[in-house]
């Protein structure tokens, strides 16, 4: 299996760590060409203005739409989980909105939990990540951090929801083949979520 | 398990996700979007551009709360702020401002000149400027959150950020191969804390992000700090400063993010107009260099 992880800005190194230790191939992705030959793509977290830009700029954004389109999975976290979105919530015109791919009928509020002094680590119960568990990770909860983190408002028909946060917003989601996590599983040690994104890529 | 603010992995985590990215200083509103939509990964909210604090002399301090926020409430992306070294309150009010970094700059004029900030104290992550390892991890051991070469601010010269880098890149891999019992001894020379030597030894990095910071002013130079294995860049006075800050800008962003690629950097390097200008290191008067001040 090859995994793409988009290498425009962010935590991309922290991925590519874990789907190596994970025996799988793991490319940097900064120009479509990168795409080619891909099972999966991975929208790491960092700036969403950023990598929206840079993504305009070096004309990513359709090749990935045509990805999804061709039933590859996608895997948006923090940022990603923005790009990945239908629609920005939250208050409007103050600083620049990021592109978006338009992928997941989500409706996504940016920096939803304030700002850095703000930032959190919760356990999450994910009951969906028993499919991926070995026995002794079974029904153990998930360890989140949150750093300046998105929320999902709004979800569509087709969205199944994996997390919320305390029974409130929804922090976790899936779409068919694609994911997305407001948190940064590739942040700790924890490899269930990245297991989960490989079961729906292969 | 409760939610949990302020750890040293939210602290790091922020750093984390500025990686490969340009953090660029800032003075106003205006210059904070034009930072924004050329990519910047984060803006760093000043008073004055270092390469005017420079100019003007004087002792410089942390900026004004009302232009700190002038700058929070104009961009959706993380917003820094410098605190003098060792001034504890400047750093409480940035913390009380809510801006999501203070970077305890040799920028501006020490307020200690033996004690850094005890930045545990606080929930807000720092950043910290180093010239070699032992530097660097006395910061961490303080507990910065990042770290970045301290070049020699307001320059537009490259040459002291690529020593500062060098050295603790350099003493990085040297430490890697040294025998258990040899990193006792190592930490006594370099005075740096003895847990953090060894951590470092096994990992064969620091364990905080750690970018390039001082006198860069082109593309190349944001490239060339990439090359030499910095996480990210810097940029002071090199955007504002030169002749079309906005075109700069989006061009030291495409460099960081495609620095192995020397056709794109070629090709964004285009038609800039003027680089800042430059000042030779060596006319410097010692007195005046900004990158010896740090304990």
């Amino acid at each position: 299996m090859r995994i793409g992880v988009l290498a425009l800005q962010g935590a991309f190194i922290e991925h590519i760590h874990i789907l190596r230790g994970l025996g799988v191939e793991a490319v940097e992705v900064r120009l479509p060409e990168h795409l080619d030959r891909l099972d999966g793509l991975i929208i790491p977290g960092g700036e969403s203005t950023t990598i929206g830009k840079l993504a305009v700029q070096y004309g990513l954004l359709e090749p990935i739409r045509d990805m999804a389109s061709a039933g590859k999975a996608i895997w948006g976290t923090c940022a990603g989980l923005i790009l990945l979105a239908r629609k920005l919530s939250g208050p409007r015109g103050k600083g620049a909105d990021p592109p978006l791919l338009e992928l997941m009928d989500i409706t996504v509020a940016r920096n939803a939990f304030g700002r850095q002094v703000d930032s959190f680590e919760v356990d999450l119960a994910i009951p969906a990540l028993d499919a991926v568990s070995s026995p002794a990770e079974a029904g153990r909860p998930f360890h989140a951090v949150f750093i300046r983190a998105p929320r999902i408002e709004v979800v569509g028909p087709e969205i199944e929801v994996l997390a919320r946060l305390d029974e409130g917003p929804v922090v976790a989601a899936r779409q068919d083949h694609l994911l997305t996590t407001a948190f940064h599983p590739e942040l700790t040690t924890d490899t269930r979520f990245h297991r989960y994104f490989l079961a729906l890529a292969g | 398990m409760e939610k949990e603010t302020g750890t040293e992995t939210v602290k790091r985590g922020l750093a984390q996700m500025l990686k490969g990215g340009v953090i660029m200083d800032v003075t106003n509103a205006e210059q904070a979007r034009i930072a924004e939509e050329a990519g910047a990964c984060a803006v760093m909210a000043l008073e004055r551009v270092p390469a005017d604090i420079r100019a003007q002399g004087g002792v410089a301090r942390m900026a004004a709360p009302e232009k700190i926020l002038e700058i929070m409430e104009a961009v959706t992306i993380p917003v820094m702020a410098k605190c003098r070294i060792g001034h504890f309150v400047e750093a409480q009010v940035l913390e009380a401002l809510g801006v999501d970094f203070i970077d305890e700059s040799e920028v501006l004029t020490p307020a200690d000149e033996e004690h850094h900030v005890d930045k545990h104290a606080f929930k807000v992550p720092f950043v910290c400027g180093c010239r070699n390892l032992g530097e660097a991890l006395r910061r961490i051991g303080e507990g910065a959150a990042m770290i970045r070469t301290k070049g020699e601010a307001g320059t537009g010269n490259v040459v002291e950020a690529v020593r500062h880098a060098r050295a603790v890149l350099g003493e990085i891999r040297r430490l890697t191969t040294m025998a258990p019992e040899e990193l006792m001894s190592y930490a006594k020379e370099i005075g740096a804390p003895y847990e953090l030597v060894c951590e470092v030894a096994k990992l064969g990095r620091l364990p905080v992000v750690n970018f390039a910071a001082g006198g860069i002013a082109t593309p190349a130079d944001a490239a060339l700090m990439m090359q030499l294995g910095m996480d990210g860049v810097f940029v002071g006075s090199g955007i504002f400063k030169s002749a079309d800050p906005a075109r700069r800008a989006k061009a030291i962003v495409e460099a960081v993010t495609h620095y192995n690629d020397p056709m794109i950097i070629a090709e964004v390097s285009k038609g800039l107009g003027e680089a800042m200008p430059g000042l030779e290191i060596a006319a410097i008067p010692t007195e005046e260099r900004l990158a010896v001040r740090g304990w």
